[in-house]
C-alpha cells in the first residue's frame, strides 16, 4: 500500500543520485586532453601533474577511482579544490547558510504570493484579467533580468535594500537577501499563481463546494477547507517543476547579486576550471533537487487519499 | 400557516450571454410536515425550482415571483440571514453523493461541518452525527466516520448525506432526485431511511423526481412541472383515480404496471418540452390528444378544483370522460421509445 | 528528421484544419505573437541592414549618451551603439535556443518513435534514462559541461540540447504508443510496409503537432536559459553581443545610473519569451479542441 508506494519513490531517487553522481564524475574524463592538466588549470608544471595524476590515481579503473570519491563524498570528503589547495568542504561550510536562506526565502515568497495572487484572481474576477497579464510577464521574466530591474529600483533609486552581498545573521541577511529572494522567486510565484488559480477554478464548479455553500459554511471555510484544500492536490503534484527552477535559478540569482553561496561559487568554479568543486557542488545540487523532488512525491500523495487507496 | 410558500415563481438564467426563463410559473404551498412531489422530465424546471429555494442557482439566474419561508422572502435575505437559514432551517441531499460530497475530507469533517460551523462544540457534533448515523442504518458509525468517501459505497454516502442534512434539525428538506445515482439495489433502502426520518421528525419535503410512483409513495401531494409551468398539484392518494392534467395521466399510463399486463408500455407521443421552448396556448398541447382550439390560443391558469389545482381548459370534461372509459391513458397514442 | 522541414508542413496542415473552425488565424493572440516572433527573426537575419552603426566599435569620448539620432538608445560605457549591438545581439541569442529545440526535438522524436516502436525492454531503458536526466537542472548540466568543454556557444548548447530531450521524449512517446495502437499501423505491417517507412508516413505526422506546440514552449526555456549561462560569463564571449551578455556587461553601469543596457537586452529577452510562451500555449489549446 501507502509504504510500497514511498519505497519506490525512494529507490527511484537511489537510482537517479546515482547514476547522477557517475555521470558528474564520469564527464571530466570526456574532455578532450589529461584531466589532470584541466584540473591542475593552464598554467601547471609537469611536476605539478604528475602529482595530480598520482594524488587521483588517475593510472587506476575509472570505477576504482569512482568508487573512492564516492565513498569520500559519504564520508564528508568532497574532495580538494586545486584552485585553493583547500578541502571542498571547509570552501562549502560557510557557503551554505547563505544559498538554504536565500532558496527558502524564496520558497516562501512563492508559496504565499503565488496562492494568494492566484486565489485572488480564481475568486474575483475582476482582478483576474490584471492578475493574467501581470503573471504572464513574470513568467517569461528570467531572474537576472528581475535582479537588475530590482537593483536599478530598488537599490539605486529608492536605496531601500543593500544590492550586494549576502549579509550575517539573521536579520541582515533578510534585508540583503530580500531583493534576491524576490527576484529568484518572481518566475515561479507567477507559475505557481496561474497554477492555482486553474486548480482552484477547476474546484469552484465541483459540485461539493456547491453542497457546503448549500449548508451555510462561511465563504472563508470554504476557500479554506474545500477549495485551497482540493487545489493543493495538482498545484503540489506539479510544484516538482519549482524546485528545478529554484535550484537553478539559485545559480544566476546569487551572481547577480553578489551573494557568496553555493550558486556563485560553482559559477566562478567552472570559470577558473576548478573541477573537484563543480563536481562537488554540481552533485549536491541534483541531489538536493532529487531528494525534494521525492519529497513533494511523498507530499502530494498524502494530500489524495484517493492515490493513497491507489496504492493499495 | 405554510411553511414555505411559493408564488408565481420564475426563473430565468444566463445562456449564451442573454437571460432566457426556464422556469416560467411556478405557485404552491406547503404545509408544516407536509411533502410534495416535484415531477416532471428533465427541463422542466423542477429542479431549479427547489435550489431556488435554498437560493442555489447558477451564476448570473434571476428570480421573479416570491419564495417565502414562514413569512419571510427568500430572495431578499441578506448574505447573513441567508447563512443562518441554511445553517438551521432547511437542507438540501443532492442526487450524486460522489459528487457533492468532498472526497479529499473525512465523512466525519463532512457530517459535522454544518454544525461546527453553528458554534457547536466539536466533541457534541460528533455525539450527534454518531447517533444520527446509527438512525440511518449504518452500523459502525465510529469508523466510517474516519473512512474516506471513496471508501464508502453509493448507497451508504447517500445515507451520510440523509445523516448530514438532519444534523440541523431542519424545517424543511430539499430532496433533489436523491436515489437517481444509486444502484437499482440501494434506492429503496436509502429512500425507506429517508421516509422514515422525514415521517419521524415530522419534516416538511420538498422531493423532486421524475418518477410518479416513487413520489406517490412517499408524498403527500403532488406538483407536476412541464416545460416550467405547474400544471397539476393534487393529492397523492387520489393521483391514481383521478389525475387532472393529461399530462400527469400520461405519465401514468406510461409507467410499467405490476398488476395490468400490456403487449406495450403507453408513451406520451413528442418529445418533452424544456422551459425554454414555450409558446403560445397551453404549454402541453402539442403533445396532447385533447388539445382543441382553445387550448393552442390561449394559456390555461391554475385553477383549483375540488382539493387539487390544475392548468387545463379541458379538466372537467376530461375527468368526466375518463370516469365512464375508465382506462388509464387509452386516450394516448401507444408509441414506444419516444421519449427522448 | 523533424529537424525544420517536418514541424513547418504540420504548422501548414494545423493552420488548415483550424481555418475550417476558424480557430488559429483569428485568434489575436497567435496572430501578434506570432508577429513579434516573425519580427525578431527578420532582425536577426537582417541585422547588417538594420543596424546603423558597427555594434563593436567604441568610441571612448561618447560613453553612455542618451538616445539620439546617431544612437536610436543611446551608446553604453564603451560609447557602443546600443540599438546595434541589440539588433546584432538577436542572432546568437535566437540561434542558441533554435539549435537547442531542433537537436532536442530530433533526438527526443527519434527515440521516442522507436522507444513506441519497439516497445519492452529498449522503450524501458530509454524512459528510465529520460528519468534520470529529469533530475539534472539544465543550467547545471550546462554549467558542468562548460568546465569540462570551456565557454562558448557549443557546450551549453548541446548539454541544453541533451537535458531538454526527455521532455520531448515523455510527450512525443505517449502520443506515438496511443497510435502505434491503432488498427492502420498494424494493418500496414502485415502488408509488408517496412518499420521506417511507418515511422516516417504515418507515426511522425501524427506527432507533429505535438512536436511543434512542445518546441514552440521549449523554445522560450531554452532561450531564457541559455541568455542565464550568457549572463554569467558561460557562454559567448565578449566582445560578441548576445542579450545575456549584454545584461551582465550593463549591470556595472547601474550603480553609476546608466541601467539601459541592461534593461533594454532584458526586455528583448522577455518579449521574445513573452511571444513564444503565448504561441506554445494558444497553439496547445487550439490543438486540444
Amino acid at each position: 500500500m501507502i509504504l510500497r508506494l514511498v519505497a519506490g519513490r525512494l529507490a527511484m531517487l537511489a537510482v537517479t543520485v546515482a547514476v547522477a553522481s557517475i555521470a558528474i564524475y564520469g564527464a571530466l574524463y570526456l574532455a578532450p586532453g589529461n584531466p589532470a592538466t584541466l584540473l591542475a588549470g593552464g598554467h601547471a608544471t609537469h611536476a605539478e601533474i604528475r602529482l595530480i595524476t598520482r594524488q587521483l590515481k588517475l593510472t587506476e579503473p575509472f570505477f576504482t577511482r569512482y568508487w573512492d570519491w564516492l565513498f569520500g563524498l559519504l564520508h564528508g570528503n568532497l574532495g580538494e579544490s586545486f584552485l585553493y589547495r583547500e578541502p571542498v568542504a571547509s570552501l562549502l561550510a560557510p557557503r551554505v547558510l547563505n544559498t538554504v536562506f536565500l532558496v527558502t526565502y524564496a520558497s516562501v515568497v512563492i508559496v504565499v504570493g503565488g496562492l494568494a495572487l492566484g486565489l485572488a484572481s480564481a475568486l474575483f474576477k475582476r482582478l483576474g484579467m490584471g492578475i493574467t497579464i501581470l503573471t504572464g510577464v513574470g513568467l517569461a521574466t528570467p531572474s537576472f533580468v528581475a535582479a537588475i530591474i530590482l537593483i536599478t529600483l530598488f537599490a539605486v533609486d529608492w536605496k531601500l535594500f543593500p544590492v550586494f552581498g549576502g549579509g550575517a545573521g539573521f536579520v541582515d541577511r533578510l534585508d540583503h537577501l530580500t531583493l534576491p529572494a524576490v527576484a529568484l522567486a518572481l518566475s515561479w510565484l507567477a507559475y505557481t499563481s496561474q497554477l492555482t488559480r486553474t486548480a482552484v477554478e477547476d474546484e469552484v464548479k465541483k459540485e461539493h463546494v456547491e453542497t457546503a455553500r448549500g449548508r451555510g459554511i462561511a465563504r472563508r471555510h470554504i476557500v479554506t477547507r474545500h477549495l485551497l484544500r482540493n487545489a493543493m492536490i495538482p498545484i503540489s503534484t506539479v510544484s516538482g517543476i519549482t524546485v528545478a527552477g529554484l535550484i537553478a535559478g539559485d545559480v544566476v540569482v546569487e551572481q547577480a547579486f553578489g551573494v557568496n553561496g553555493l550558486g556563485s561559487f560553482l559559477v566562478s568554479s567552472a570559470l577558473d576550471k576548478d573541477f573537484a568543486s563543480v563536481q562537488a557542488v554540481a552533485l549536491i545540487l541534483v541531489a538536493t533537487f532529487v531528494v525534494v523532488n521525492a519529497l513533494v512525491d511523498i507530499w502530494s500523495l498524502f494530500l489524495d487519499p484517493r492515490l493513497r487507496a491507489k496504492g493499495a | 400557516m405554510a411553511i414555505l410558500h411559493l408564488e408565481h415563481l420564475a426563473i430565468d438564467l444566463q445562456t449564451a450571454g442573454r437571460l432566457r426563463r426556464v422556469v416560467h410559473d411556478v405557485t404552491f404551498r406547503l404545509a408544516e410536515g407536509e411533502a410534495v412531489g416535484l415531477v416532471g422530465e428533465s427541463g422542466a424546471g423542477k429542479s431549479l425550482t427547489s435550489r431556488a429555494v435554498i437560493r442555489l442557482l447558477p451564476d448570473g439566474a434571476r428570480v421573479h415571483g416570491a419564495i417565502l419561508m414562514e413569512g419571510r422572502s427568500i430572495t431578499d435575505m441578506s448574505r447573513e440571514s441567508l447563512r443562518s437559514y441554511r445553517l438551521s432551517e432547511v437542507a438540501m441531499i443532492f442526487q450524486d453523493p460522489r459528487a457533492h460530497v468532498n472526497p479529499v475530507r473525512r465523512v466525519g469533517d463532512f457530517l459535522t461541518e454544518a454544525l461546527v460551523e453553528r458554534g457547536e462544540d466539536r466533541k457534541k457534533a460528533l455525539e450527534i452525527v454518531t447517533g444520527l448515523l446509527a438512525t440511518v442504518g449504518i452500523e459502525d458509525a465510529e469508523r466510517r466516520m474516519r473512512q474516506y468517501p471513496h471508501e464508502l459505497s453509493g448507497g451508504l454516502l447517500q445515507r451520510v448525506m440523509i445523516a448530514a442534512a438532519l444534523s440541523i434539525s431542519p424545517k424543511l428538506l430539499l430532496a433533489d432526485e436523491p436515489t437517481t445515482a444509486l444502484d437499482v439495489t440501494t434506492q429503496s433502502d436509502v429512500m425507506v431511511h429517508l421516509d422514515a426520518q422525514r415521517r419521524g421528525r415530522g419534516l416538511a419535503m420538498v422531493f423532486v423526481t421524475h418518477d410518479l410512483e416513487l413520489a406517490i409513495a412517499v408524498c403527500d401531494r403532488i406538483a407536476v412541472l412541464y416545460a416550467g409551468h405547474l400544471v397539476e398539484d393534487s393529492p397523492a392518494a387520489h393521483l391514481h383515480e383521478k389525475a387532472l392534467h393529461p399530462y400527469t395521466r400520461g405519465l401514468l399510463a406510461s409507467r410499467p404496471s405490476p398488476t395490468l399486463r400490456r403487449e406495450r408500455l403507453a408513451a406520451i407521443p413528442g418529445r418533452p418540452l424544456s422551459g425554454l421552448e414555450v409558446q403560445e396556448g397551453c404549454v402541453f398541447c402539442s403533445r396532447c390528444a385533447h388539445a382543441q382550439e382553445r387550448c393552442q390560443k390561449e394559456r390555461p391558469v391554475l385553477r383549483e378544483l375540488g382539493d387539487a389545482r390544475v392548468a387545463c381548459h379541458r379538466a372537467e370534461e376530461l375527468l368526466e370522460g375518463g370516469r365512464s372509459g375508465g382506462a388509464d391513458g387509452a386516450e394516448f397514442e401507444v408509441r414506444v421509445g419516444d421519449r427522448g | 528528421m523533424a529537424g525544420t522541414g517536418t514541424p513547418l508542413l504540420s504548422a501548414a496542415g494545423l493552420l488548415e484544419e483550424k481555418r475550417a473552425g476558424g480557430g488559429l488565424l483569428r485568434d489575436p493572440v497567435v496572430l501578434v505573437s506570432t508577429g513579434i516572433i516573425v519580427l525578431l527573426v527578420v532582425i536577426a537575419v537582417f541585422a547588417p541592414f538594420i543596424a546603423t552603426a558597427n555594434p563593436d566599435s567604441s568610441n571612448i569620448l561618447a560613453v553612455n549618451e542618451a538616445p539620439s539620432a546617431a544612437h536610436l538608445l543611446g551608446t553604453d560605457s564603451l560609447g557602443r551603439d546600443l540599438f546595434s549591438r541589440l539588433v546584432y545581439g538577436a542572432r546568437l541569442s535566437l540561434l542558441g535556443p533554435a539549435l537547442i529545440v531542433c537537436i532536442s526535438s530530433a533526438a527526443g522524436t527519434v527515440l521516442a518513435l522507436a522507444a513506441a516502436w519497439f516497445g519492452g525492454f529498449f522503450d524501458q531503458m530509454v524512459s528510465r534514462a529520460a528519468d534520470v536526466l529529469f533530475a539534472f537542472p539544465g543550467i547545471i548540466f550546462a554549467i558542468v559541461a562548460v568546465s569540462v568543454f570551456g565557454r562558448g556557444l557549443v557546450a551549453p548548447v548541446i548539454a541544453l540540447a541533451i537535458a531538454a530531450t526527455p521532455y520531448v521524449l515523455r510527450v512525443t512517446r505517449s502520443v506515438a504508443l496511443r497510435q502505434r495502437r491503432l488498427p492502420y499501423v498494424a494493418a500496414c505491417y502485415v502488408e509488408g510496409v517496412p518499420a521506417w517507412r511507418i515511422g516516417l508516413r504515418h507515426l511522425l505526422p501524427n506527432v507533429a503537432p505535438i512536436i511543434l506546440v512542445q518546441a514552440t514552449l521549449a523554445f522560450g526555456y531554452a532561450l531564457v536559459t541559455l541568455a542565464a549561462i550568457s549572463y554569467l560569463g558561460l557562454g559567448v564571449q565578449p566582445p560578441s553581443a548576445t542579450w545575456g551578455l549584454m545584461v551582465a556587461t550593463g549591470q556595472a553601469a547601474i550603480l553609476g545610473g546608466h541601467p539601459e543596457q541592461s534593461l533594454y537586452a532584458g526586455v528583448m529577452i522577455v518579449l521574445a519569451v513573452v511571444a513564444f510562451n503565448l504561441l506554445g500555449n494558444r497553439l496547445a489549446a487550439h490543438l486540444e479542441t
